[in-house]
């Protein structure tokens, strides 16, 4: 890949690159209309069972998320390794506290005869 | 074709701004560490609300408060807030005019009080329903995420007003750039919490 040097971008080069970044925020707002859309029009219409629906829903906000960190925060692979590393690992936390979170107090209700089922 | 490095989160000014470009990296991962850590607080929150959401102590559930068509709204609202957000930042990393910049800003910022407005009246409407925070455990939850989030989008308002105070007052120099660097990292953050509040609050509990 040919890093540009801070003198060899010129004007045309730029006007290249802000259409190209446009370009990006247009795609990305794009594919986050539709992964919002879609949730929305199967909950609103209800054409599923409830358990798929659910995996349905979930699988959607991870993509949109995804969608979001990719055109909007600009973080990828091919971009300084920290930050996503940094949202890597802040998502695993993120996972153990709140699964484990769920699962113990899911555990408990159960054992408690607690008339809650997550 | 050429390919540009980044070199922190968020759409990077580019050797056109060299000597700001430089000056922003370490106060750029520092501001992505805290939304980081703002992430954690609000995953923590989102525990809680799906431990408590079935505790409605037979008060209303949410098949009875939520209003699926203001949460699409409020959706879109705020997804077009963070493309003319986009757009401002492309204006700053361009050199555009600074009127054109503060447009972008300002429309930003008419899509989140429009957001805020919207919410505004879904919990009045909650409250009309007998949906109050102390009726239930549910209801604390609630009321402890969805307005910590509205919150956010609260102080991030008034944080954009400032910029554009500091845009009129002292131009576009680095501390400037950098503000609306970072309240740009800001809103896109908090729109994906929006995400995750539709998808898990209201999708969910309308399923």
């Amino acid at each position: 890949m040919n890093e540009p040097t801070h003198d060899s971008i010129g004007t045309a080069d730029l006007k290249q690159q802000e259409r190209r970044e446009f370009r990006s925020y247009v795609w990305g707002v794009g594919l986050a209309l539709m992964l919002t859309v879609v949730p929305f029009a199967l909950v609103h219409w209800g054409v599923m069972a409830r358990r798929a629906l659910f995996i349905m829903i979930g699988a959607f906000a991870l993509v949109q998320m995804i969608v979001h960190f990719r055109f909007f925060l600009h973080i990828g692979f091919r971009r300084k390794r920290e930050d996503l590393q940094l949202i890597l690992f802040s998502a695993l936390v993120l996972f153990i506290m709140v699964a484990g979170t769920i699962w113990i107090m899911a555990d408990l209700a159960a054992r408690m005869a607690l008339p809650i089922h997550p | 074709m050429s390919q540009e490095t980044f070199k922190y989160p968020g759409l990077n000014l580019g050797a056109g701004h060299s000597k700001d470009d430089d000056a922003v990296q370490t106060t750029m991962f520092g501001f992505w560490v805290f939304l980081m850590s703002d992430a954690i607080l609000f995953g923590m929150v989102f525990a809680t609300y799906v431990t408590s959401v079935h505790a409605t102590a037979g008060g209303p559930g949410p098949k009875d408060l939520y209003d699926i068509n203001s949460v699409f709204i409020e959706t879109l609202l705020l997804l077009a807030s963070s493309f003319t957000f986009g757009m401002a930042s492309l204006a700053l990393k361009y050199k555009h005019s600074a009127p054109r910049l503060v447009t972008w800003l300002i429309v930003t910022l008419l899509l989140g009080a429009a957001f805020l407005g919207f919410e505004t009246h879904d919990f009045l409407t909650m409250f009309a329903k007998g949906g109050s925070p102390e009726r239930s455990g549910f209801l604390s939850a609630f009321f402890d995420l969805v307005p910590l989030h509205g919150l956010h989008v609260t102080g991030a308002s008034i944080w954009l007003v400032c910029m554009i105070g500091q845009i009129a007052r002292y131009g576009l120099d680095t501390r400037t750039k950098l503000g609306i660097m970072r309240l740009a990292l800001f809103w896109h953050f908090l729109d994906i919490v929006w995400i995750a509040i539709f998808t898990v609050v209201y999708l969910a509990g309308l399923t």
